[in-house]
């Protein structure tokens, strides 16, 4: 015994004493960054500013801001390659230089959106800045009044209106649509899909032009806000039930199994399991049509007509939304109003990011995942149901049988 | 009690002891009325659908009738005249949608292979949420930007139109694509010349549909076989070289179709179009130079009309619109069903 331990000991000791050498199986570090490569990237972006700017300020009569950027940039990409080049391979130059292009290309996009957000909110912002413009309507203010006249309350009322109709229409629609997309497969239900499929993309004005030539040139339907929603309900309800055949399909098919297995109906196991396990994705594609159809312009423009004053029919007389009245304000020449066609559209950028927001914060989330509110609300029920079973069990001691749906009178 | 004699009543024979219990496989009423309402909405959504196309050839008959085969050979819009046609717009639509695909495409590339290859995590759902949301922003506001900032401030600025447009005019105006009317270095009032010209429009339509590729780009390279990248590496490439022999070529269905649905979309884009372009009735390849066209903005422009053939060749313009934008888009799904097909066998 002591012996085999002296046999190890002595072992430890003689493994110690020649010079350390790294265990075997460390990892070499591949992640990290090294001295080298930042004090490239420094290098590379101070040589390059400094170059351009001798360009563009010294010796040649180059100017404009985007040309600065561009040939900055394209000096900064050849200087880095020719500093990485100058301790790497090929294959190490190619990889940089495909990462700042890709990088940049990626910067460039979020750049312009953040510009394109910003301006709006920037300009109009002397409209914004006074309270009637969300209380008041244009019937008042004409050309030369100052914006402390003046709002567009007549197109939030619009868009809200409008949207709410179009709604109506397209919840039920576009959802039992994609249900039948999602649940029955036959050639009919892929024919449907590739048709709603090709109508994600129609063109706004189209929709437009065709609730145009439908309902109000054959039907004599006015120009009113009621028309619009139509145009702006065809415009959503492909995407919603795109949208929604999408998260149906997420549904876990163990979950309609087993309501299957005990012997639901095929509609009862939509009512009860499919449509309830899915809602939040449900809401989100439903979120995400409103999203789309409340920004549009051109299907509106030619449906509801054109007016300056609230109406509150959508069913009589014309109606502009918010989109519309930005083109309408931004049309005219005069300061006024190009600063409340931005306002208006701050006002509708306001309105999509938070519809926005709302698709994302519940569309986050999994088919059948809960929020922690439904999850406690799911656990006193069950709390609920357990002590009701477990009082039948006492009384009738015979039979206690777990039906969710049951009430406590079983 | 009946229950259990009728279980035990098959055990008599004896081979038949493994035979399947039949199952019944019609559906009740109330599952053949489900039935039925799911189908009657999938026909519904079709007979919408329809309808669009329809109502717009009925609408469309008497002008396609008026202007026969000139309808697309005809540069000039007078439907009262019967001289009308949409060769023009048609032209500047497809023009603007080539700018548009152009700038879109390797930007969309570029940002797909960004946010799919060089994030993860937080910041990764943070710029898919953040071009999903440059997807929802009207296009009225992209239209603002274009007309209120891109244009003068960037593009085309001061009296001598200082920017881009000069610069490509100045230096490769010996390509036809790019020359201007007149002299591009001449020094004062160029200005007009390069605004509202099919390139601004081009690269605000740019910019709505950079969103919708890259989401349909990024999807399709999220997909890429864990096997495959990770074999790259093994073999020891650099991250580009992963993305260039497996993210690149598993995902070309999804920039196919990516891009086709984008071309779809930059087709169909009126009201900012509409608020940069100065509108001309001639066919025009002068990207740079002021006025074009596109059929969207011209039925934007003209929906006014009081007469009814005005009206009717508005339709059948629309419908061009529509049977372009229709192919345009069933390529693009084909594409992308393609492309998803092939995730599903690989991975």
């Amino acid at each position: 015994m002591t012996a085999v331990l002296d046999d190890r000991a002595a072992r430890t000791v003689v493994g110690t004493s020649p010079p350390p050498v790294p265990p075997p199986d460390a990892p070499r570090p591949i992640r990290g960054v090294r001295t080298s490569d930042v004090l490239e990237i420094v290098g590379a972006a101070l040589a390059a500013i400094s170059l351009t700017s001798l360009m563009f300020f010294v010796l040649t009569p180059f100017s404009g801001l985007l040309g600065y950027v561009v040939v900055a940039f394209v000096l900064f990409v050849s200087l880095y390659a020719l500093l990485v080049s100058m301790d790497g391979n090929r294959p190490l130059v190619a990889d940089r230089t495909a990462a700042t292009i890709v990088v940049a290309l990626a910067a460039l996009l979020l750049i312009v959106l953040v510009t394109v957000i910003v301006f709006a909110f920037v300009r109009g912002r002397s409209a914004l800045a006074n309270l009637n413009f969300f209380v008041e309507d244009m019937r008042q203010a004409g050309p030369l009044q100052p914006l402390t006249d003046g709002g567009i309350l007549h197109a939030i009322v619009g868009t809200l209106q409008q949207i709410t109709i179009a709604l109506v229409v397209v919840v039920p629609l576009g959802i039992l649509c994609a249900v039948f997309l999602s649940e029955v497969s036959n050639p009919f239900s892929r024919f449907v899909r590739t048709i709603v499929e090709a109508m994600t993309a129609l063109p706004s004005i189209i929709a437009g032009l065709f609730i145009y030539a439908a309902l109000i040139l054959q039907f004599g339907v006015p120009r009113s806000g009621f028309a619009a929603a139509m145009a702006l309900a065809i415009m959503a309800l492909p995407i919603v039930i795109r949208a929604g055949d999408v998260v149906l399909r997420l549904v876990p098919g163990t979950l309609k199994e087993a309501a299957a297995a005990l012997g639901a109906p095929r509609w009862r196991i939509m009512w009860h399991v499919t449509l309830p396990t899915a809602r939040s994705g449900l809401m989100t594609s439903v979120i995400l049509g409103t999203a789309r159809a409340i920004g549009e312009t051109s299907p509106v423009l030619l449906t509801a007509g054109a007016t300056t004053a609230l109406n509150l029919n959508p069913f009589d007389g014309p109606q502009v939304s918010l989109p519309l009245a930005t083109f309408n304000f931004t049309r005219s020449s005069e300061e006024t109003f190009i600063a409340r066609g931005f306002g208006t559209a701050a006002v509708l950028l306001v309105l999509v990011l938070v519809l926005f927001a709302a698709a994302r914060a519940i569309g986050g989330r999994g088919p059948g995942e809960l929020t922690s509110r439904q999850l406690r609300r799911r656990l006193q029920r069950s709390e609920r149901d357990r002590a009701r079973i477990e009082a039948t069990g006492a009384s009738g001691a015979s039979s206690g049988t777990a039906d969710d749906e049951g009430g406590p009178g079983r | 009690m009946s229950h259990a004699a009728h279980l035990l009543e098959p055990e008599a024979p004896q081979e038949a002891a493994d035979a399947p219990r039949p199952v019944p496989t019609s559906a009740g009423p109330a599952d053949r009325a489900f039935d039925a309402l799911l189908a009657g909405i999938g026909g519904l959504v079709l007979a919408v659908m329809a309808l669009v196309g329809l109502f717009l050839l009925v609408r469309a008959w008497e002008a396609l009738r008026v202007a026969g085969w000139g309808f697309v050979t005809t540069q000039a819009w007078v439907p009262e005249s019967g001289n009308f046609g949409i060769a023009a717009v048609l032209t500047g639509t497809i023009v603007i949608a080539i700018i548009a695909i152009a700038i879109a495409l390797p930007l969309a590339l570029g940002t797909a292979v960004f946010i799919s290859e060089f994030t993860r995590g937080r910041l990764q759902r943070t710029l898919i949420n953040l071009v999903d949301l440059m997807a929802a922003v009207p296009s009225v506001v992209y239209g603002l930007f274009g007309f209120y900032l891109l244009q003068p401030g960037i593009l085309v600025r001061g009296d001598e139109g200082d920017g881009l447009p000069r610069f490509l005019a100045t230096y490769l105006g010996w390509i036809p694509v790019f020359q201007v009317e007149g002299d591009p270095r001449a020094a004062t009032g160029t200005a007009t010349v390069y605004t509202a010209s099919a390139f601004i429009a081009g690269i605000v339509v740019a910019m709505m549909v950079t969103p919708i590729a890259c989401s349909i780009m990024r999807e399709s390279f999220s997909q890429a076989p864990v096997g495959e990248r990770e074999g790259a590496f093994a073999l020891g490439a650099t991250r580009w070289g992963m993305i260039r022999t497996v993210v690149l070529p598993f995902g070309r269905g999804g920039i196919i179709g990516g891009t086709m649905l984008g071309l779809g979309r930059a087709l169909g884009e009126t009201i900012a179009v509409f608020m940069i372009i100065s509108p001309i009735f001639e066919i025009s390849i002068r990207i740079l130079q002021v006025g074009t066209n596109s059929v969207s903005s011209l039925i934007a422009l003209r929906y006014g009309e009081s007469t009814q053939i005005g009206i009717s060749a508005l339709m059948a313009a629309g419908l061009a619109l529509f049977a372009l934008t229709l192919v345009v888009n069933f390529v693009a799904s084909t594409a992308i069903a393609r492309s998803r097909s092939g995730a599903v066998s690989d991975a």
